[in-house]
């Protein structure tokens, strides 16, 4: 587009307390059927600065399929149990534990490293925030990501998720303090990276 | 469709955990007595004020405007645990970024837009249409994406277990709509104006009477969850919610505009509020510039 107006976009303000009887809603984590071929648990536990669970907050994961394909299919909140629509949302519960169903998604280009991107909302927490979670595997591919490369090893690894046994992933946040998730501006040093 | 309010459903919520500045004490059938402990509004008007001023003192000296709440701002005590203490890492978005989930029709039912037919008879309070455009920065109308909301009913109260102080529930209102916007990016709800809400960040704490928006854009790095504001409110400046956002001009964003023209005789009252997401980072194919209906995808 030629000369496009530029505005200033709206703020945004925490989830607050009461989302619970509005977000949620019939199999929001189940990116597909449990047991399902391919399927793997994803899971994980939301920590506030003083290393206790956050029993309110709630995740979003949007994702590339098995093969690495960006779905573009309608369907996420009315699921038919066949389509896979990328999208999934899980309110933690009273332990702080969000759980998915879904799958490991493929590299979106020729070696390039598979990852999730989330987006964390919660109660005291002012805005959203957004992370990535990298599968464990392709260490090369991992060695390559722009994103990790940036980062010192000890923060990168708070982007890694650990395989489990199960063949599923276990990711936890820590919004503050010791092992303080990496969390995503992507707007640049803008205004909008002054937000801190 | 929102589930049909009954006392079985409310009471099964899964978010059962206490919850510090909303305690769950047996619900208190009168005006709570006088915590001693708890911090006045003086006090933490006077913590607002000194973040506010300091912020207008940058601004003097030439910082950049704030366009986004504060992830650090102590006067809303619940953020003192769970804001990051690093700046957040830039990043350049990659391909599954710089699209968005794709909802539809098939998500979202008609009727999901209007909050006062959720049950058998109508809902008490003022009758209002909340109703505009999302826009992305640059300006696009963001066509066939998903705009969710939740609010408190016209007592202040909101249908979740949590929310034990002594206002009414209704019956006949829940505050849950959804709906998806037009090519246009347009999208408007029926509902009922929210009352204010008592929370106990401090002693004798209100909330300004306010709408949860949740709205997606074309791109996932567009994502956000905010809340909408009516004009004129004698409550924003008492508000550590709505003043984490220290910048004035910032803050009006999130504040509607009152619409007689579009007001419905002996109806309802008609507001205005326009969402700006950020800007595309995603060179558009034609169709999408064009404005996609948002069904249909495949």
């Amino acid at each position: 587009m030629s000369n496009p107006t530029k505005l200033i976009p709206t703020p945004g303000q925490t989830v607050g307390p009461f989302y619970g009887y509005a977000l949620p809603y019939a199999k929001d984590r189940e990116l597909l059927a449990p047991g399902s071929p391919g399927s793997i648990r994803l899971q994980g536990t939301v920590y506030d600065g003083a290393g206790h669970p956050i029993p309110d907050a709630i995740l979003e994961i949007w994702q590339a399929d098995a093969d690495g394909k960006v779905p573009n299919r309608t369907g996420s909140l009315v699921r038919d149990g066949y389509t896979f629509t990328g999208f999934g949302r899980s309110a933690v519960g009273n332990t702080g534990v969000f759980t998915f169903t879904t799958v490991n998604p493929g590299p979106t280009e020729e070696g390039a490293a598979p990852f999730i991107a989330v987006a964390v909302f919660a109660r005291g927490l002012m805005n959203r925030l957004f992370t990535r979670i990298y599968l464990p595997e392709d260490e090369a591919a991992l060695a390559a990501d722009p994103l990790l490369r940036s980062l010192d090893p000890e923060r990168r690894r708070t982007l890694i998720a650990r395989r489990d046994a199960d063949g599923g992933l276990t990711w936890d946040i820590r919004l503050q303090g010791e092992g303080e998730t990496v969390f995503l501006d992507f707007e640049g040093a803008g205004p909008e990276g002054a937000s801190k | 469709m929102p589930e049909e309010f009954n006392l079985e459903t409310y009471n099964a919520d899964p978010l059962t955990e206490d919850v510090s500045d909303a305690a769950t004490e047996a619900a208190p059938k009168t005006y709570a007595p006088l915590d001693a402990a708890a911090e006045s509004q003086a006090d933490l008007s006077a913590e607002m004020k000194a973040l506010g001023d300091a912020y207008a003192q940058a601004l003097r000296n030439g910082a950049p405007a704030e366009i986004q709440p504060r992830l650090d701002y102590a006067p809303y005590r619940s953020s003192v645990l769970r804001h990051p203490t690093k700046d957040l890492h830039h990043a350049d978005p990659e391909t599954i970024e710089l699209h968005s989930p794709a909802f539809g029709h098939m998500d979202v039912h008609a009727l999901e837009a209007d909050l006062t037919i959720q049950h058998g008879g109508e809902p008490l309070g003022e009758r209002i249409v909340v109703s505009g455009r999302v826009l992305d920065g640059d300006g696009r109308p963001v066509a066939g994406q998903l705009v969710e909301i939740w609010q408190a009913n016209s007592a202040g109260r909101y249908i979740h277990k949590r929310d034990q102080h002594p206002a009414p529930l209704d019956p006949n209102f829940t505050g849950v709509g959804r709906c998806i916007t037009g090519a246009d990016g347009s999208y408007s709800f029926t509902t009922i104006k929210p009352g204010a809400y008592p929370w106990k960040n401090h002693l004798n704490a209100w909330r300004p009477a306010h709408i949860h928006f949740s709205l997606f854009g074309q791109e996932f790095t567009q994502r956000i969850v905010t809340q909408m504001y009516f004009p004129g409110d004698q409550l924003f400046p008492l508000d550590p919610i709505y003043q984490s956002i220290v910048d004035r001009d910032a803050r009006d964003r999130l504040v509607a505009t009152y619409n007689h023209e579009q007001t419905q005789p002996e109806w309802a009252l008609a507001y205005n509020w326009d969402i700006v997401l950020t800007g595309s980072k995603r060179t558009w194919t034609e169709n999408e510039a064009l404005g996609a209906e948002g069904d249909d995808h495949e």
